[in-house]
């Protein structure tokens, strides 16, 4: 257990206090955000905090839903996103209650966030739960539900959603032993009774008594690239029901996060999205820096930034092109699998693993760029157009291709909000939001670039945007080589997480002692909690981290765009064409290693 | 008490493919039977995580599969012979994978593609299986997390040498099985043990030599 082997930190004195830091409480209590919630729920405000710019309230549990309804509605609030819901446990933090659920709003409007601790019962932690404001919620407060016990009160669908159902106990709780398995000894169905009933049939009645076909897509079909699975009802080729199952690439990340240092969790954010892994890198070490307030030098962010934008072509490819197969133009599949050949000998370059990079570093990345750098940059950067003018000129404007995918899988920009979407999908479906504009980071704000948009919420919206962003995230790139790489060191000079260089480990004792101190036991942050998101090429990946003072995360809970894409699914299904399932599925970007964490 | 026939009468240090230990035409057969197979395999990717965009790469016109005759990708287990497990397996996954292979039909063989799918890589949690081989058996298993295209290609070589002598799993079963319809169990069992002993003799040597063979 990750507090019990490093000297902890020093919690707050105040048992209303968490995280013992606070600004000035007349500031705080001018907030808009507080002040709207002592006025409307004086009682239920347990206690707000300020920590790292991070606004969070604590609400007594039986007032959640009447709140969670001021935040949504109230015209100076509107947080209109529920952004995520962790749960947490407060075992090894001498902390009453127990658990915690954390759910994080957004407002698209005010482009402002909050945190909203709600503290459960020991005995029976249950709460309200938000469906009936956020569609997001369902599939996030299953995934409570499955991992930490949660009971949420009025759930239309409670049962487990990343585990097996012969999974026993919850796993993210802190006497959940990391490594206790339980194996599952046949496949099920997400309709219950469906194998007994199904043995040699393919239809089912549904719950209007009428029979109809149904048909299993995947885990392992060539469609749903990776590991989903769509079961369906059909009305000759309509959809008119489905259940979608996932939870068949749950690999733990957040509990194997806490049995390692920080530096080691670096890894294992490379696969959860496994396409663009150096974003996952950048947006933990992120994370980490705004707990630990450590500078990044400009060599380091600018290096950043560069194979940021590289990988986001790399992902828009990588989704085209198997979307593009799925509807049988190969050619394309090829096309966009050349380029990327390109990109990955540039990552290739700078740390020698071409797809799980592992390059991103706290304060930096881990090595510094070899000679002849931003040259073979530039050179991979002026091959794409050729490639995308190919795609371009083969899909775009094919008319078999805008017959399948105009209007199909429709999302409005309302639903998009209500289900918690984000990046090229939200944006596909009118939802303006791209946090590297609307919260630069990594030198974003310096940069020129568009944010393309679409309102029509289809395929072929989500298809074109990515297009787009692919020329976009070229510009960026070009714009940063002009610039040139800026001088200095790859990595902070704060050695609280830095490695000390090679030639003072050798010379004195102190710079010995601390490489030893890093590599043997990592760094400790101090108590407290952040939230740092950032815009990866699927959507708003974000981290909440919260750190006991150990030199192990004591909670990482990733906010993953592709699970709240996917959560959607079933209500997007309905009324579809079932031909038209696999075109719709290829352009949510569903990246399993990300859905299932 | 070995039979003197159909298996011919062994010559001292011989060796399994020995012709001298066999009829000439069923030695020649299996010789022409394997050759075949070994280079018409017909992968069924079965890509769970991150090594599967690895497989995509290995199978697309840089690295191109095709060079070494394992070009028909199938995703349908009944039309393909080499299943090639990409990725992470979970217990929830289990349960399918296992149902994928049975419905392969023999002879088939199985790659386990990077360390999740080898040994449970370094996901020593609750939701992962530390390992295929709990449930289905394995001929070759690939390094690497992911592997490179060259490391898997490098893996699928080795398995049409094990295929070509005779050495995979399923081939020794299926040769165990035809010899025991005809009544010698007891040569069966002994074949068996040779063929993997001389197998794992052959592959320390080549670690020994710390290449290839």
């Amino acid at each position: 257990m990750s507090a019990i082997d490093t000297p902890r930190g020093t919690m707050a004195a105040d048992p209303s206090k968490f995280w013992g830091e606070a600004k000035d409480a007349a500031a705080l209590e001018a907030d808009p955000t507080v002040r709207a919630l002592r006025a409307e729920h004086g009682a239920a405000v347990l206690g707000v905090e300020d920590f790292r710019g991070d606004l969070s309230v604590t609400i007594r549990p039986d007032d959640l839903l009447l709140v969670a309804q001021t935040l949504k509605i109230h015209p100076e609030l509107r947080y209109d996103i529920l952004a995520d819901i962790a749960g947490l446990d407060n075992l090894l933090l001498d902390r009453t209650p127990r658990f915690h659920v954390v759910y994080h709003f957004y407002s698209t409007t005010r482009k402002k966030r909050v945190r909203v601790h709600v503290p459960l019962d020991d005995a029976k932690p249950a709460v309200d739960s938000l469906t009936p404001l956020y569609k997001s919620a369902n599939w996030a407060e299953r995934e409570a539900y499955d991992l930490f016990g949660f009971d949420f009160v009025n759930h239309p669908d409670l049962r487990r959603i990343l585990t097996h159902e012969e999974f026993v106990g919850h796993p993210l709780r802190k006497d959940y032993p990391p490594d206790r398995r339980h194996m599952l000894s046949r496949s099920y169905s997400a309709y219950p009774g469906l194998e007994a009933e199904h043995e040699g049939r393919h239809t089912l009645v549904g719950a209007d008594g009428i029979e109809r076909v149904y048909v299993n897509l995947g885990p392992s079909h060539p469609a749903t690239h990776g590991t989903l699975r769509i079961q369906a009802l059909l009305d000759g080729e309509i959809i008119v029901d489905s259940r979608t199952e996932i939870g068949y690439l749950h690999r733990c990340f957040e509990k194997m996060a806490e049995t390692h240092t920080y530096t080691q969790v670096f890894p294992f954010t490379d696969r959860l999205n496994y396409i663009s892994a150096f974003n996952n890198n950048v947006g933990f070490a992120m994370a980490v820096e705004k707990l630990m307030q450590v500078e990044v030098p400009p060599r380091a962010v600018w290096i950043r930034t560069l194979l940021m934008e590289f990988n986001r072509i790399m992902d828009h490819m990588i989704c085209i092109g198997t979307n593009l197969v799925d509807m049988g133009a190969l050619t394309n599949f090829w096309y966009f699998f050349n380029p990327r050949e390109r990109i990955y000998e540039l990552l290739e370059s700078t740390c020698g693993a071409r797809l799980t990079v592992s390059y991103g570093r706290v304060g930096g990345v881990a090595q510094d760029i070899p000679d002849g750098f931003a040259e073979h940059a530039r050179r991979v950067a002026n091959e794409m157009p050729e490639f995308i003018d190919y795609v371009d000129k083969l899909a775009t404007r094919n008319v078999i291709f805008q017959q399948r995918t105009r209007g199909t899988g429709v999302v409005n920009r309302e639903n998009a909000i209500s289900w918690g979407w984000s990046g090229p999908n939200g944006r596909a479906s009118g939802l303006d939001m791209d946090f590297r504009r609307d919260a630069p980071y990594g030198g974003y704000e310096s940069l020129e670039f568009d944010v393309p948009m679409r309102t029509d919420g289809d395929t072929f919206s989500r298809y074109m945007v990515r297009m787009l962003e692919m020329r976009e995230s070229l510009r960026i790139i070009h714009q940063m080589l002009d610039r040139g790489v800026p001088e200095g060191p790859h990595i902070t000079s704060d050695h609280r997480v830095a490695l000390p260089e090679k030639n003072r480990v050798y010379g004195n004792i102190e710079a010995l002692m601390n490489h030893f101190k890093l590599i043997m036991h990592g760094f400790s942050p101090p108590v407290g909690e952040v939230y740092s998101y950032t815009e990866t090429p699927t959507g708003e990946l974000g981290f909440y981290l919260v750190s006991d003072g150990s030199g192990k995360p004591y909670r990482l809970k990733v906010r993953a765009p592709s699970f709240y894409t996917f959560a959607a699914n079933d209500e997007m299904l309905r009324g579809q064409m079932v031909s038209d399932f696999v075109a719709i599925l290829g352009t949510l970007n569903i990246i399993a290693g990300e859905l299932d964490r | 008490m070995a039979p003197e026939t159909p298996l011919g009468a062994p010559a001292a240090g011989s060796t399994a493919s020995d012709p001298r230990r066999e009829g000439w035409l069923t030695t020649q057969l299996d010789h022409y039977v394997n050759w075949g197979r070994k280079n018409a395999l017909w992968p069924m990717p079965f890509g769970t995580a991150c090594c599967a965009i690895e497989f995509m790469s290995v199978v697309s016109s840089h690295y191109d599969l095709s060079r070494f005759g394992a070009e028909v990708v199938r995703f349908s287990p009944r039309q393909s012979d080499l299943m090639i497990v990409a990725g992470t397996v979970v217990d929830k996954m289990g349960p399918i994978l296992k149902q994928i292979w049975d419905q392969m039909p023999d002879p088939k063989w199985c790659i386990a593609m990077g360390v999740c799918a080898s040994s449970g890589g370094f996901y020593r949690a609750y939701h992962v299986m530390q390992g295929i081989d709990e449930i289905v058996p394995v001929d070759i298993y690939v390094p690497g997390c992911p592997p490179t295209p060259e490391g898997l290609i490098h893996g699928i070589i080795k398995l049409q040498e094990m295929i070509a002598r005779g050495e995979t799993r399923s081939q020794i079963a299926m040769k165990s099985r035809s010899l025991e319809e005809q009544g010698h169990a007891e040569e069966v069992a002994r074949r068996a043990v040779r063929t993997l002993e001389e197998g794992r003799a052959r592959a320390m040597a080549d670690a020994g030599r710390g290449r290839p063979a």
